[in-house]
């Protein structure tokens, strides 16, 4: 079992014949994900490796039947990309895209009000159901189909993560990646639910980071709605105030959203907190023990 | 990205937002010259305030009251090529390289006004405090209750009722009420069309004679909207910046300067401050924060081994890469061609991990370079902290 994509997730790739969105096709194919279509304005009925391109979103679910979209449109364009993708009803709108302006993020939330579309990112790797889907940039063969749900803010660390998961012989049910930005789609609390009542996931990594109360919100939806074991890690400890680290919503201001307060926060909601990130793999193995 | 309190109140004016008038001065001739004009226009006295990008100048006597047009040139002059320490610059301070000149006026209240993107509504927000002239964090933590909000829906802006809601909570004479309005909704024109992250007028003055006016005005933008806003780019102020933050900028990588002295490179933000925060927990200290991207190039690695080199507080180096689309090899045959070209001035322990990793650790062992290497990150961060305490 698994959430959000698995082997029957029909998926067009937005920005296709672009250097990012062509690579990236080719890999996501290679591992399996059913990649049934593009998008690229003024390029449609263009192909690339026998995929079909479309002008726009709408003609390329008509023709495909397409349930999942993923955005590599440069930023300046992906707020456009993405409100596209949700006007043609595409239930799940995956967006890799990085350094989308905080202010068209606003706008595309309020355009989601009330539809139905459920968007990951912007600014992530993406989601993986190992085995079965892959969509995004992360590298697949680091990944092993099995138990553990993996949700992160963070593109790379996921990996650090998920590597030492699998080297430890345990494997994943889905990872998803929600991205480092302030304003973003999916967040902790809407996967932390679906890894709850996902029968496939047993146990749960939380990886975090400083910037925003996110990390604070989701430990007590935790607390009082999650029974599988979480295993929780925040990066930033050692962040400066004022700071932006890299990710637009890596950033403490106001002496709010310290990595100490958040691991703080999720010890309470009963999560097991590893303050080593060489250790993420090793307290998810003694949880699982335990349970 | 920051600009100067003049250079806000230059956009803000164009708004419609009420600034008091002023004009910035380089030299003290400039500052006498431009006090003058005030002055002959028939104010009684005139500000000269130090342009750095940081908070608390008050405090720190980087703002003086002229009531000659002699007096302010005075002032420049003292505060011209002064080094200010207020409680936002660090202990170093910042050289003040020219101040602003402007009319005073008679205070009978100040007020707080902020925006910023609330990430739990993803709208902007508008804040208001009666608590103005001060710290609006240390209020929000005192007295929460004191700081009135009301949440902007972008698809209509900021509508004149919930600035009147603002206004009334804040308790204001109802002469005032459009005026407020005005102020608020100019603000809030300036923050969505200028793409910023931040904005506040701390304090907002209401004078003896009824006006409103931003006494002080603080903005910052979106780095990732400046594609879109030449002209704020253009206002970018170097020599605010940390000049290896410039250097970095210039490369496309992420960098920021720390007062430890371990270089670190590493590829993604969050393992980027993973791998920080472990230097931490095995007893060391980062130097910086540096992301090299998911697809650093050759140029990319050796400009970020040259920024971490060239830094005398770095004692190690320690390289953090988990490849997943960038292979390890290729990162690999960077590390060794920016150390060849640069130089290993500091103990540099390099962390291979995921894709191709065989292939990079070998070309990394067959190199001949003195490379300490590491599998796991607790491992590397051991050595580096070590290598580090050793030199």
């Amino acid at each position: 079992m698994s959430v959000l994509v698995d082997r029957d997730t029909r998926v067009i790739c937005q920005g296709i014949t672009g250097e990012q969105g062509t690579f990236h096709t080719r890999q996501m194919v290679a591992y399996g994900t059913k990649m049934v279509g593009g998008v690229t304005p003024g390029k449609g009925g263009a192909e690339v490796d026998g995929i079909p391109v479309f002008d726009t979103v709408e003609g390329a679910v008509k023709g495909t039947g397409a349930n999942a979209s993923v955005i590599y449109v440069p930023a300046p364009f992906a707020a456009d990309a993405i409100m596209e993708a949700v006007d043609a009803g595409i239930g799940l709108v995956i967006c890799i895209t990085e350094g989308i302006p905080v202010l068209d993020m606003v706008k595309v939330r309020r355009f989601m009000e009330g539809k139905p579309s459920r968007l990951v990112g912007p600014n992530c790797p993406g989601v993986i159901t190992p085995g079965q889907c892959k969509i995004g940039i992360m590298p697949g063969h680091i990944h092993k189909p099995g138990a553990v749900g993996v949700v992160s803010r963070s593109g790379t660390l996921t990996y650090e993560a998920v590597d030492q998961l699998t080297r430890l012989g345990l494997g994943q049910s889905t990872c998803v990646g929600i991205g480092g930005d302030p304003v973003n789609g999916t967040n902790f609390i809407d996967v932390l639910k679906l890894f709850q009542e996902d029968p496939g996931t047993e146990a749960i990594v939380m990886i975090g980071e400083i910037g925003g109360g996110a990390e604070e919100e989701a430990a007590l939806y935790i607390r009082k709605n999650v029974t599988k074991p979480v295993v929780g890690y925040i990066a930033g400890v050692t962040a400066p105030k004022g700071k932006r680290m890299g990710h637009a919503g890596a950033i403490i201001s106001g002496g709010k959203g310290t990595a100490d307060e958040k691991m703080e926060a999720m010890a309470v909601a009963g999560v097991r907190v590893t303050r080593s990130t060489a250790e993420i793999g090793k307290t998810v193995m003694e949880a699982l023990q335990r349970a | 990205m920051n600009i100067h309190e003049y250079q806000a109140k230059q956009i803000l004016a164009k708004y419609g937002v009420v600034v008091p008038k002023g004009k910035i001065a380089f030299t003290p001739a400039e500052a006498e010259e431009a006090s003058n004009e005030l002055f002959r226009e028939g104010n009684s006295v005139c500000v000269v305030k130090a342009q750095i990008h940081a908070g608390g100048r008050g405090k720190a006597g980087g703002v003086k009251l002229a009531k000659s047009r002699e007096e302010a040139g005075a002032f420049a002059k003292e505060l011209l090529g002064k080094v200010l320490v207020t409680h936002q610059t660090g202990p170093a301070g910042k050289e003040v390289k020219k101040v602003l000149i402007e009319e005073g006026c008679q205070i009978a209240k100040e007020l707080y006004l902020g925006l910023v993107v609330d990430r739990a509504t993803h709208r902007v927000v508008v804040m208001v405090s009666t608590e103005g002239g001060v710290e609006i964090e240390e209020v929000a933590a005192r007295s929460p209750e004191k700081i009135l909000k009301e949440f902007i829906d972008p698809a209509v802006g900021l509508i004149p009722f919930q600035a009147r809601k603002l206004v009334f909570g804040l308790g204001l004479d109802k002469g005032l009420v459009n005026k407020a309005v005005k102020f608020m909704t100019g603000l809030y024109n300036a923050f969505v069309s200028s793409d910023c992250s931040m904005a506040e007028i701390n304090p907002l003055v209401i004078t003896k004679s009824g006006d409103i006016i931003a006494l002080d005005a603080k903005m910052s933008f979106d780095d990732n909207s400046l594609f879109r806003h030449k002209d704020i780019e253009g206002m970018r102020d170097l020599d605010e910046e940390d000049p290896k933050e410039v250097a970095a900028s210039r490369y496309n990588l992420n960098y920021v300067s720390l007062d430890g002295d371990i270089g670190c490179m590493v590829n993604g933000a969050g393992l980027a401050m993973a791998t920080m925060d472990m230097i931490k927990l095995s007893g060391g200290s980062p130097a910086n924060f540096l992301d090299v991207g998911g697809g650093a190039n050759k140029e990319q690695v050796t400009a970020a081994f040259k920024i971490i080199m060239s830094d005398p507080n770095v004692k190690a180096m320690l390289v953090n890469i988990f490849g997943g689309i960038m292979r390890c090899d290729i990162i690999a045959e960077g590390i060794i061609a920016a150390a060849k070209d640069v130089g290993i001035k500091a103990p540099l322990v390099v962390r291979l991990q995921g894709t191709n990793v065989e292939q990079g650790r070998k070309l990394l062992a067959d190199s001949g370079l003195n490379i300490l290497t590491a599998e796991r990150m607790d491992e590397a961060a051991e050595k580096a902290v070590a290598a580090s305490k050793k030199a």
